[in-house]
């Protein structure tokens, strides 16, 4: 094994790793914003908005991160009218496909608030936005964060499935310069070896925060 | 809006309809072998993490964390394209002239997805093990029973049915899993759906009777194990849900 190939490469692996990481960002922002609205809506009480909600989260529960992404692939032009570039469509099926498990952690996060708060605050006058707002979510969020935490590890892994759609991310890009170079042992140990030491620092942080905050 | 006009056809029109089917099997199939593996894997990975010695403890822990933090898509390249180049020339020879390439990464496919889902079962059976009370470690241990026994007779029954619900997750996730096996060229449901796109350019029809049919595998599945888990409930001491 000659890990010189990686040190010749480096600036374009580099650059997929960059790539990756600009997808999860937009992809984290997006699908846990999206994620705190359909969690608040599915404790609606409301037939209305509850059980359309339910249905998107079981629905995208229950098929593959890959299909959303093709599915994206192909829709979004025709939506458009116009090409699409591959990088967008993987970061809008990441946001609509990952936003529903963060969801769900949001669920249980505001049905662990107590309920005397959520009546003390509407008891002093405050909206239904406002008791959300400045009562249950502050607190919710607090005992979401190693959930929370948790599922970022998995966006980041996810986010390699925009291979498939070929965005430049970091493992289409270790399998180009694979194609020129003809190393695969060192190439693929390399990117494991990324993967495995970002993954960990994010599923150590969740531990670390478990403890702090007592699961 | 671009002027499209549907053809849900493709979806069961000759010979894709029977494409799908062939993949639908496939799914299945990979699924089940897969699962059976990770399964078996995983309860002996996470018994391994609950024995005294220390180092068994951290060899058990280090494949967990291995497997659990590197992604699927990565681990599936990694066996596929970089493992066999491990292998001795020699062995590397019989294995490409013998074995079929479609034969090669389906079994690379169930390796990867069964040791990728192995470390997450092994996370499920670790916290049913530490759900057992101290007290039927020692029971099993006083009627003369050796470490294997205890775990076979007394601690691994009782894990598996408390851990069944989160079992059923995984499940599920893994028929999820089994479509990244496209990318290796495995004819399962994904790779179908995408063909039938190369050859009719009604790829989103295709991509969305795909979502359908693994919706549809993912209730059948959590009905099926709904089933199993009221089959192997143990009076007292897990509450039904």
């Amino acid at each position: 094994m000659i890990f010189d190939v990686i040190f010749r490469n480096i600036h374009l692996l580099l650059s997929g790793l960059g790539v990756t990481f600009q997808i999860f960002i937009l992809a984290w922002i997006g699908s846990f914003l999206l994620g705190i609205g359909l969690g608040v809506l599915r404790l609606s009480s409301r037939k209305a908005i509850y059980w359309p909600v339910t249905i998107y989260i079981q629905t995208m529960r229950s098929i593959p991160l890959i299909l959303v992404i093709f599915g994206f692939y192909l829709l979004l032009p025709i939506i458009t009218g116009k090409s699409m570039p591959s990088l967008v469509s993987a970061v809008i099926s990441f946001i609509v496909f990952e936003a529903v498990y963060f969801a769900e952690i949001v669920r249980g996060g505001i049905q662990s608030v107590r309920k005397n708060l959520i009546d003390a605050g509407y008891s002093t006058g405050l909206s239904y936005f406002q008791v959300m707002t400045f009562i249950i979510l502050p607190q919710a969020i607090k005992n979401m964060i190693p959930s929370i935490v948790t599922q970022s590890v998995v966006v980041f892994q996810d986010t390699a499935l925009a291979y498939v759609i070929g965005v430049k991310e970091f493992l289409r890009i270790t399998t180009l310069v694979n194609v020129r170079e003809v190393r695969s042992i060192e190439l693929y140990l390399f990117a494991a070896l990324v993967y495995f030491c970002i993954c960990s620092f994010g599923s150590l942080l969740a531990r670390r925060m478990e403890k702090r905050y007592g699961g | 809006m671009l002027n499209y006009t549907f053809d849900w056809s493709v979806i069961w029109r000759h010979p894709y309809g029977g494409w799908l089917l062939e993949g639908i099997l496939i799914t299945i199939q990979l699924s089940i072998l897969a699962w059976g593996i990770a399964l078996f894997l995983g309860v002996i990975i996470a018994s391994l993490r609950n024995l005294p010695q220390k180092w068994v403890k951290a060899v058990a822990a280090a494949y967990v964390e291995t497997f659990r933090n590197i992604p699927l898509l990565v681990q599936l390249f990694f066996w596929y394209f970089a493992a066999p180049e491990l292998l001795p020339y020699s062995a590397r020879q019989w294995l490409y002239q013998n074995i079929e390439p479609t034969t090669l990464s389906y079994y690379t496919a169930i390796i990867s997805l069964s040791l990728f889902t192995s470390s997450r079962i092994a996370e499920h059976a670790r916290s049913g093990f530490s759900s057992i009370p101290k007290g039927q470690y020692l029971a099993a241990f006083s009627t003369g029973l050796n470490t294997l026994q205890v775990y076979r007779y007394v601690i691994i029954p009782y894990t598996i049915r408390v851990f069944i619900p989160p079992l059923t997750t995984e499940f599920v996730t893994i028929f999820k899993n089994s479509a990244l096996a496209m990318t290796l060229g495995v004819t399962e449901t994904t790779f179908m759906s995408q063909r039938i796109d190369s050859y009719t350019f009604h790829g989103l029809e295709a991509t969305i009777g795909a979502m359908v049919i693994y919706l549809l595998i993912s209730l059948s599945v959590s009905g099926l194990m709904g089933f199993v888990e009221r089959f192997l409930y143990i009076p007292g001491l897990i509450r039904k849900r």
